[in-house]
């Protein structure tokens, strides 16, 4: 009456082959070629990396949850474009591991946020958001100012993006830690190798204040301050109005 | 649960858990600098728990081999106790946050843990994974059971499957706690948590594979399909998502092999397809099932049944895209996404239609049966949900709805009306037919959490509706002169009230949901003989007899 | 030569999707509605109402 176990079984894996070719097409047809996209979207030859200190404010970006509330990309919409910007490129988070889009605007884009406002108002908004915009229901972040900013794991998250094609070279790797020092303490020794390795514009100055430690207050305002700002060809591509495609 | 495995099973079991515990004795000490540190110190205490758990029984006398001659219910009991739990939790933190929104002000601590964003992931992890995936690793393995009749081929994978699947959400949600977090949606948790995840899913499909071969019925009875599709799904989704590469082996932080759009793609491909697999296809398995067994009649068409299921398999993978409208996704991708959403209506609606069809004749059940009312709101609200984001996938009405409110009201009418309906529809089912008693404890108590739920959730979606669509419009007018008739700040405080009356229906569906609990609770300390169902009663009955081919 | 790759890659992904697509509808409903398939369908159907007497050895 009943088939023996040997087909019973065959039946059973054909059918779960059968899912999973079924289930993985539409993925392969969709990412497949979103891989060899580099050679059709536009190049941004001057774009620069993250700086450790950047880079470590975007980690404290995540740990917090911020994307949850805050986007980072500005679609084709001439509204979107007027209140935040020019809407965003693919090339502008190429070196985003992972990238930050985020799918819900509790509070404003931020993608263009870099150098809107001044770092004595980021911190001020980060410490208490209701003591600079008192409708705000963002939380506060006072915390962040009188945390240290860990650093001594700096060279290894370089190298970890370098090795996912991130173009660190060996010595951004290897001066990490005192790069993250130099760029909040201008006038320390250290604030010179920033530049050098990282280009004139990277903005060296003591974020929060405060130019004798580095806190968590000084990673996230740095790299709030750079938002949009690794590259201008957003600003240079002549931008159609509207639903641009 | 130790005293239903052979010795042998016992003392693998304690062997596992010894290697849990020094798998988390080793993190703990290698990532002593690292936010490593305290994870592994869940890991190993875990480990340590799982183990005295083991030993307290380890001499207990073996059960004889006439347990072959029923099914292994233990685990199921123990998944549905679990769902509770995370339930409670998930919808806890879910309701806080929902205030914290309307009154930011509640952040009672200047803590980074006690912050929203801190704590939103817990609600969607513990929630979709704590309580979903525990009901439907549950039901799953009870269906399987069923359809197959026999009996699952051990007693110690389920367990294993159980218990490290636990350990992962544990793992993940007070990871969120102190900052460990890929900041991927729906998949925040790290590297470790990953591959652990990794090895509990295989062990779990395997499991699967295992009871059916045993299985004495010719035919894989659908709702086995849907169960099948969503573990392997699940499995291709995890893994591709979450390749990454860590700081280093004793380091929480790792980096996704993944930059920018082909990130984005991929991340989207894995959401949407969390809510397809995980959210969808599962929970088709459970409703195609449960409603007939409850209802008392067979599926209404079981061709209906197979060609949903392809339909659903091949269309969802597709449609990840829609997440990325007007982004700097190629357009290309984004027709393909939009194009594939809208005939995925198809598909959903023949499944949303076979469940609803299956109760003509059964109206009057729907009526006096509290728990079949839970599982056919279940099917309305999938049938709503999908056309909603069917809709939301055309591009004009996402270019209004995306980043809004909206979003958040779509994912509440699936995820309330039609996920946690559907498993409060069978485990109302499950627990007096596991537990051997004649009914609940009170069936008024689930007619109470019925309308506690129904109320919280159409409240809930209403409120996040007008909100949204009110956003969506508020950041696109302009006023005469060409120019934003409102700043950000203006349509935040439009958002207010119903931020309030989100919280307030947010509050009701918990306090249904604790009321499930209490009369869960107490139908498994009533004795089985103690009850009888007083006469008149609508008979709470297991399962009903029914005549073949009705 | 740019994008010669990448423009194969998405030639071949919407040619072949929608003949793909065709085939699987196709071989779906022919598996759906086989005549042999009838009786086991039926059986399946039903059978889950009465499958509480536990494994069948
Ligand atoms: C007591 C009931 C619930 C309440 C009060 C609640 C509340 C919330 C809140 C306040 C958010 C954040 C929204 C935002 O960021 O704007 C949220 C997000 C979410 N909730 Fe719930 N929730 C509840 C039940 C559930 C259930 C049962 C599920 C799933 C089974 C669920 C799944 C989700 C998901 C997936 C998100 C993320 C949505 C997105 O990112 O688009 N929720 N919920
Ligand atoms: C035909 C079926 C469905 C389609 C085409 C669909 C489509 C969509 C669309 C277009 C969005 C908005 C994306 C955005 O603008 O960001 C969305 C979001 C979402 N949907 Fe659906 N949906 C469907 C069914 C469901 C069901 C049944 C559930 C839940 C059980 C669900 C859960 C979600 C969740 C959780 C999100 C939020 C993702 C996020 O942004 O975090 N969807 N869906």
């Amino acid at each position: 009456m009943f088939n023996s176990h040997y087909q019973l079984e065959r039946y059973s894996i054909g059918l779960a082959v059968a899912i999973i070719v079924v289930a993985s097409i539409g993925g392969l047809v969709e990412i497949g070629p979103l891989f060899t996209i580099q050679q059709t979207v536009e190049a941004a030859p001057g774009m620069r990396v993250y700086t450790p200190l950047e880079l470590a404010g975007r980690n404290i970006y995540m740990r917090e949850g911020c994307y949850a509330c805050h986007s980072q990309m500005i679609r084709t919409l001439s509204d979107e474009v007027e209140r935040y910007g020019p809407y965003s490129l693919a090339v502008e988070s190429q070196y985003d591991h992972p990238m930050l889009w985020g799918s819900k605007r509790t509070g404003p884009d931020l993608a263009r946020v870099g150098d809107k406002y001044s770092d004595q108002w980021q911190v001020a908004h980060l410490t208490d958001p209701r003591a600079v915009v008192p409708e705000s229901i963002m939380p506060g972040y006072a915390f962040l100012e009188r945390t240290s900013l860990r650093t001594d794991d700096l060279p290894s998250n370089l190298a970890a993006l370098k090795a996912l094609g991130v173009p660190y070279s060996d010595e951004m790797v290897h001066n990490a830690t005192t790069d993250a020092y130099g760029q909040s303490a201008p006038d320390s020794t250290e604030a010179q190798g920033v530049k050098a390795r990282y280009g004139d514009a990277t903005a060296v100055r003591s974020f929060d204040g405060n130019a004798g430690v580095v806190t968590e207050m000084d990673a996230l305002v740095a790299y709030l301050q750079v938002l949009g700002k690794l590259t201008d060809v957003a600003h240079a591509e002549p931008q159609l109005q509207g639903d641009a495609q | 649960m130790v005293s239903t495995m052979t010795v042998g099973e016992r003392q693998m079991a304690l062997g596992l858990c010894v290697l849990v515990a020094l798998c988390g004795l080793f993190m703990a000490v290698a990532g002593r600098n690292d936010l490593m540190g305290p994870q592994g110190v869940v890991v190993l205490l875990a480990g340590i728990l799982g183990a005295i758990v083991v030993l307290r029984r380890l001499d207990a006398p073996e059960p004889g081999p006439e347990r072959l001659a029923s099914y292994y219910d233990e685990p199921i009991k123990f998944g549905i106790v679990a769902a509770m739990v995370w339930a409670i939790i998930g919808m806890l933190v879910g309701d806080w946050v929902a205030w914290l929104l309307a009154f930011p002000r509640l952040t009672f601590a200047d803590v980074p843990w006690a912050s929203f964003g801190r704590l939103r992931p817990i609600h969607t992890t513990g929630i979709i994974f704590g309580f979903g995936g525990n009901a439907l690793i549950a039901t799953s393995m009870h269906v399987m059971q069923r359809t197959s009749r026999a009996r699952l081929p051990d007693q110690l994978s389920p367990w294993f499957v159980l218990a490290g699947y636990n350990l992962f959400c544990v793992l993940a949600v007070s990871g969120y706690l102190i900052g460990v977090t890929q900041s991927k949606e729906y998949a925040e948790p790290e590297w470790y948590a990953d591959i652990w995840l990794v090895i509990v899913w295989v062990t779990y499909f395997i499991l699967y594979l295992r009871t059916l071969a045993r299985r004495r019925e010719p035919h894989i009875y659908v709702a086995n399909w849907y169960f099948l599709a969503f573990i392997l799904v699940v499995a291709m989704l995890h893994i591709v998502n979450n390749l990454a590469l860590p700081v280093s082996l004793s380091s929480a932080k790792s980096y996704s092999l993944f930059s920018g759009v082909q990130d984005a793609m991929v991340q989207w491909w894995y959401g949407h397809n969390a809510v397809a697999f995980f959210l969808t296809a599962g929970f088709l398995g459970m409703l195609y099932y449960y409603l007939p067994k409850r209802a008392g009649r067979p599926i209404y068409s079981y061709r209906m049944s197979i060609i949903g299921f392809w339909g659903i398999t091949f269309f969802y993978v597709w449609v990840g895209s829609h997440h990325l409208h007007y982004t700097a996704l190629p357009q290309w991708v984004q027709t393909l996404g939009m194009t594939f959403s809208v005939m995925l209506l198809v598909p959903s609606w023949i499944a949303a239609a076979n469940a609803l069809l299956t109760l003509n004749g059964a109206w009057h059940k729907v009526r006096d049966d509290a728990t079949l009312r839970f599982m056919m709101v279940a099917a309305v609200f999938y049938g709503l949900s999908t056309f909603e984001g069917s809709f939301l996938a055309i591009q004009p009405v996402n270019a209004l709805s995306h980043y809004t409110d909206w979003t958040i009201a779509h994912v509440h009418a699936g995820t309330l009306g039609w996920n946690a309906m559907i498993i409060f529809g069978a485990i109302y089912y499950l627990v007096p037919q596991l537990w051997k008693r004649p009914s609940m404890y009170s069936p008024r108590l689930v007619e109470v959490h019925f309308w506690f739920a129904i109320a919280g959730t159409v409240i809930y979606v209403f409120a996040m509706w007008n909100s949204g669509i009110t956003q969506g419009l508020m950041w696109r007018t302009y006023n005469d002169s060409g120019t934003l008739a409102y700043s950000f700040v203006d349509s935040l405080l439009a958002m207010h009230p119903y931020y309030i009356a989100r919280a307030f229906g947010g509050l009701l569906f918990l306090i249904g949901t604790a009321v499930g609990c209490y009369n869960i609770w107490m139908t498994t300390r009533t004795a089985p003989a103690a009850r009888i169902a007083p006469a008149g009663q609508v008979p709470d009955m297991p399962s009903a007899p029914v005549v073949a081919g009705e | 030569m740019m994008g010669l790759e990448h423009n194969l890659m998405l030639g071949f992904a919407k040619s072949w999707g929608l003949f793909y697509l065709i085939a699987l509808a196709l071989g779906v409903v022919v598996y759906t509605f086989w005549p042999g398939n009838r009786k086991r369908f039926e059986r399946a159907r039903t059978s889950i109402m009465n499958d509480e007497s536990g494994p069948w050895a």
